[in-house]
């Protein structure tokens, strides 16, 4: 168990997707701000982070999100998830972050949302 | 037959880099448990929640010494995080409102209460200028 990366692209609509993969913790959570500051940085708001291949995160990685989600909302954007599995996904509701982020099982649905 | 008490330990730098072997050497010290999957999770992640909190706030990211002890009772798995850094009463720390916290977009604070929230106990046992015990308890039912 180890190693984390996080890749970013481009999606349709002017969307930017943010993918994380292994394990996010305090030591590896620098690596997604910098790629969240990336992106805020370039003014790109609506950012899909896609967390198929996450297989760990703690309460460090989620403060990422918090870090960049006032910023992002207050220039129109958003942040989405989609793809997470059972286990991530449980970290989120045990503190109730699913009122704040709207989370989608499959990308496309994410992307769609985006567009309304 | 009553079954042996184990313990493990294991005395490593407090640095963010050495969280990933702090949770490899709870799964090979609780192998025999056969924890369900979803157990296993909360205790790997409320290890990890005490263990990032004395790298950040006891030891402000100097890479001092830490102890886990890994202790296998019949009933019970006890996982304690041991510094010798700043100490904190933990009745001071105000457990977040959840519904507050998110919609003031807060970060960070949320350590002590996940550990509450994935453990049956959370025992703090402070003593200022020496040492600060975090005992985490996972029933074996």
């Amino acid at each position: 168990m180890s190693g984390f990366a996080v890749t970013t692209n481009s999606c349709e609509d002017g969307v930017s997707k943010i993918s994380v993969s292994g394990y996010l913790d305090a030591h590896t959570a620098p690596e997604l701000e910098k790629a969240f500051q990336t992106l805020v940085n370039d003014g790109e708001y609506k950012i899909l982070v896609d967390f198929e291949g996450l297989d760990y995160i703690s309460s460090a990685g989620l403060g990422v999100f918090m870090g960049f989600i006032e910023e992002v909302r207050s220039n129109s954007g958003d942040i989405k998830m989609c793809s997470m599995a059972t286990k991530i996904y449980k970290v989120f509701d045990l503190l109730g972050f699913p009122s704040l982020y709207e989370i989608f099982d499959e990308e496309v649905q994410a992307l769609e949302k985006f567009r309304e | 037959m009553t079954k042996k008490i184990q313990n493990y330990e294991i005395k490593i730098p407090a640095k963010t880099e050495n969280l990933e072997t702090i949770r490899n050497f709870i799964i090979s010290a609780t192998k025999s448990l056969d924890f369900h999957e979803d157990e296993m999770n909360k205790i790997l992640l409320a290890v990890d929640e005490a263990c990032s909190n004395v790298i950040r706030h006891a030891y402000h990211f100097k890479e001092n010494l830490m102890k886990v002890n890994l202790r296998i009772e019949a009933s019970r798995l006890t996982v304690t995080i041991i510094d010798h850094g700043k100490s904190f009463n933990p009745q001071n720390v105000k457990t977040p409102e959840m519904d507050k916290y998110l919609k003031s977009y807060k970060v960070g604070g949320l350590g002590m209460l996940l550990m509450k929230k994935l453990m049956d106990e959370v025992e703090y046992d402070i003593k200022p200028n020496s040492q600060n015990k975090v005992k985490l308890i996972k029933y074996i039912k």
